[in-house]
């Protein structure tokens, strides 16, 4: 009998090493040789190449997680967002434009200590006079005048763009104020071009 | 071991009709890549796409081409080696089809490389470039295109209207490209992104600048065609490992050695992708 079970186990081991051998885990392979081959440039360290809690879920479900553990990384994320002190989450739609137009910030060109841009115009579609927009992300125009710039809708938005993360894991929007590419008088004006009924954003 | 060589099997078929299948159209038929645009793409970039079909017809890559040329057949290193004694990996010294056939497995020196690390490493060999140098300025700039770069040139145009085919035998060659394919997808830094985060979706744009999808065959050509490029801002020439390195640049990444064996995999699974397209030569790029 003790001999059937060890034989088996033999086995079975013999069988996964031919395994472990034919299916390799290239994932991790890719990331051993990235860490070989990349080298801090200015403000982008090497740091950058390990993947956090969230981004590693991501990596290894194809952007699909399990939804208990999404919803689980979530709240996690949600509950680290810092909103401001002084409870005003809307600030200058115009500052807020010109933020939206910028797409600078955090490559190995940028500067330390100056803040970045954000980026909003790469990826939506916002002002209507910006006819120079992508589509990566959803169009934006009339934002506020569909939803309105109830206190809640307010808090959305500015924890949406502070982490966009805790709304939806794997979203490929970045989470400008978690990882500070923006700070909080930058996301409060970004969030008054989405919701100030003066911004152009919800004209006409 | 069975159901790899099946998969294999399948993929090598998937691939052998995918050729026949772009053998298929016209000659004028647009790539499907174009018809995959967006409608609302900018007025901007459709002018701009009609403007550069007519450079092409008379791209300034020429004159890199040309001095590409002359290193490649009159060069003499200080050993008095030549390139004639460099193998692209169809023979030694020969130019014609080869760039399309890689990246790809040299046994010399037991790995696999993209046309410009194979390019490099025979002037380094043969010709007595200093690595070092090389390394100093990789790519071009205003004030240099440097030697390698018009030889890339060359040898790219020396495989003007073939079809892509970069290899899949060797072990490191199919290693390369799986690899290639996680990087591709691997997600990081501070912004999350990843290739894909760009370049994995349908009919998308960043401002009016149309993104292929590199994960599909009819579009993954356009990370391959128009490189080498002119740039006709500053006049000079940028190679597909420049593309690479500021494409991380931009996904917020740390730099990548150049020439490393991270770039080749990822040149190797997007070439792959690529296979059965027709490569039209070196670009033109505003």
């Amino acid at each position: 009998m003790n001999r059937k079970i060890i034989a088996g186990l033999a086995a079975t081991l013999a069988c996964s090493a031919v395994l472990a051998d034919d299916i390799r885990n290239y994932r991790a392979e890719a990331v051993a040789m990235m860490k070989r081959d990349f080298k801090a440039k200015g403000i982008a360290t090497t740091d950058r190449l390990h993947e956090d809690g969230v981004q590693a879920i991501c990596n290894r479900s194809g952007d699909n997680p399990p939804k208990d553990v999404a919803a689980r990384l979530e709240k996690d994320q949600l509950e680290a967002i810092k909103y401001p002190a002084d409870g005003k989450l809307m600030g200058d739609w115009k500052a807020g434009e010109k933020l939206a137009q910028s797409g600078r910030g955090m490559t190995w060109s940028d500067k330390a200590g100056v803040p970045g841009g954000g980026n909003c115009y790469n990826c939506h579609q916002i002002s209507p006079t910006e006819m120079s927009f992508g589509t990566i992300g959803p169009s934006l125009y009339q934002f506020g005048k569909t939803r309105g710039n109830t206190p809640d809708m307010q808090k959305y938005v500015y924890g949406k763009i502070w982490n966009a993360k805790a709304f939806n894991l794997c979203s490929a929007m970045p989470r400008f104020g978690h990882v500070n590419a923006l700070n909080e008088q930058q996301i409060k004006n970004l969030v008054a071009l989405l919701l100030d009924p003066q911004s152009p954003v919800n004209s006409k | 071991m069975k159901q790899r060589l099946g998969m294999l099997l399948a993929a090598a078929a998937l691939t052998a009709s995918f050729a026949v299948h772009a053998q298929q159209p016209a000659k004028k038929a647009p790539p499907p890549a174009k018809a995959a645009a967006p409608a609302n793409k900018s007025e901007v970039s459709k002018e701009f796409e009609k403007f550069r079909e007519v450079l092409e017809e008379d791209n300034p890559a020429e004159l890199f081409e040309a001095k590409g040329e002359d290193i490649w057949k009159n060069k003499k290193g200080p050993n008095g080696a030549s390139m004639a004694q460099c193998d692209l990996g169809l023979g030694a010294g020969v130019v014609k089809g080869a760039y399309v056939h890689m990246p790809r497995y040299f046994a010399d020196v037991g790995q696999v490389m993209d046309a410009e690390r194979r390019v490099v490493h025979c002037m380094i060999k043969y010709l007595g470039y200093d690595e070092a140098d090389i390394r100093k300025q990789p790519f071009s700039n205003v004030n240099k295109t440097p030697d390698h770069v018009s030889v890339i040139t060359y040898v790219a145009a020396q495989s003007r209207n073939m079809k892509i085919a970069a290899p899949q035998r060797h072990p490191k060659e199919i290693e390369a490209y799986n690899i290639g394919k996680e990087i591709f997808a691997y997600r990081a830094g501070p912004y999350d992104f990843s290739c894909a985060s760009c370049h994995g979706e349908d009919g998308k744009r960043i401002r009016t600048q149309d993104l292929p999808n590199l994960r599909k065959p009819g579009e993954a050509i356009r990370a391959y065609q128009g490189w080498p490029g002119y740039r006709m801002t500053g006049g000079f020439m940028l190679t597909q490992q420049w593309r690479m390195n500021d494409c991380f640049r931009q996904q917020r990444f740390p730099e990548p050695n150049y020439l490393s064996d991270s770039i080749t995999a990822l040149l190797a699974y997007m070439t792959v992708t690529a296979n059965g397209q027709t490569y039209k030569g070196p670009g033109i790029k505003r």
